[in-house]
């Protein structure tokens, strides 16, 4: 018992975490007839708390709660994650990837996370700023204009062989590459890296 | 002319909404439950696949590893052969209904909201998944990321008919 704990404190490669997710889609849709998507838990969100009369939040989100307590299971496995099964080691990303960010001034590979960025001290920050208040706004904006996320579309949407979610999968890609590779140098150091 | 005014004012609705709850039974809150359950196990392979790490989104956008793309890929690929067994076999839910997915018809905003996402993808290192697995995790601080992505949402719901689509 033991061992497997320790085993399953590993990172989980890709070929069992992929084929784990894939089955998210087949296990909602038999259970009871739900599509796989994540951003909707944003909208449902909206509707319950602040519908303002807005068309577009304007409909029974009760009728959706199962997607509000699918969200509220993920928080909850990053909590059992957290205190059962969190790897001591830190991150094993790509040493090319390390050099590069170290160049772009980040120092602390620890967790999964740049502690650097991610704490409450920064909140007030310009880091705080561009990586929680515009970077939160830009993924809550998108996904909904686009109709979807990298669950909805890239996962559900390409897996019953949707076009369209195939063509917001390229544009999620080239969003994320333009950010990489242009934008980031330059907000990291306009944010004091 | 009325009637086909409510016609076309119903199908704009469903149009406007991305992946609607098709059960047609009522469930109850114990009928929710498993939604937690799926969720939770969800959250855990999400988490010890490191995929909510900002580092492996760097990895990935840097194009210096596969394994974002195994992961992706292969989460694909499993979910693409269900879908094809379950039109293919007619499998049932688990209360007897006909499994139905609604289409993604294609509109300006896959490109344009697409290409957002993606900004913000990169800049937080989560799409709105992980974002929950971060906040559970004890990267607390992305709840503030979170509640900014809700007031993204609501911003694009206040204003979508005013923008391209």
């Amino acid at each position: 018992m033991q061992e497997l704990l320790e085993y399953l404190k590993q990172p989980w490669p890709w070929y069992v975490a992929g084929p784990l997710i894939g089955l998210t889609v087949p296990a909602l849709l038999l259970l009871g007839n739900k599509s796989f998507g994540i951003s909707s838990s944003l909208r449902h969100i909206c509707a319950a708390c602040v519908p303002a009369k807005i068309p577009f939040f304007s409909y029974d989100w009760k009728k959706e709660a199962w997607n509000l307590m699918f969200v509220l299971g993920i928080l909850l496995g990053g909590v059992l994650t957290g205190i059962f099964l969190s790897n001591p080691d830190p991150i094993a990303i790509s040493s090319a990837t390390r050099h590069d960010l170290t160049a772009l001034g980040i120092s602390n590979f620890e967790g999964l996370m740049p502690m650097e960025v991610f704490t409450w001290e920064n909140l007030f920050t310009l880091k705080g700023l561009f990586f929680f208040i515009i970077g939160g706004f830009l993924v809550g904006f998108g996904t909904r204009y686009a109709g979807g996320c990298t669950s909805g579309h890239s996962i559900m949407g390409i897996s019953n062989l949707q076009w369209p979610s195939l063509v917001a999968t390229i544009f999620f890609m080239l969003g994320g590459f333009t950010m990489t590779h242009l934008l980031l140098p330059l907000i990291m150091s306009l944010v004091g890296f | 002319m009325n009637k086909s005014f409510n016609a076309e004012n119903t199908a704009g609705l469903q149009e406007k909404f991305d992946a609607p709850n098709i059960k047609q039974g009522e469930e109850n809150v114990t009928g929710l439950i498993k939604y937690l359950i799926i969720g939770t196990l969800f959250g855990i392979v999400f988490s010890k696949a490191e995929i909510i790490s900002w580092f492996r989104i760097q990895e990935m956008f840097r194009l210096q590893s596969f394994f974002m793309y195994g992961v992706i890929g292969s989460a694909i690929l499993v979910g693409l052969i269900s879908v094809q067994l379950i039109k293919r076999f007619d499998i049932k839910t688990l209360s007897g209904e006909v499994v139905s997915i609604p289409e993604k018809k294609f509109k300006k905003g896959q490109i344009i909201g697409g290409f957002i996402f993606g900004l913000g993808w990169a800049l937080t290192g989560a799409c709105p998944g992980p974002l929950f697995a971060q906040i559970g995790i004890g990267f607390t601080v992305v709840a503030v990321t979170l509640i900014s992505a809700v007031l993204g949402t609501w911003v694009y719901g206040k204003f979508a008919d005013k923008l391209p689509n």
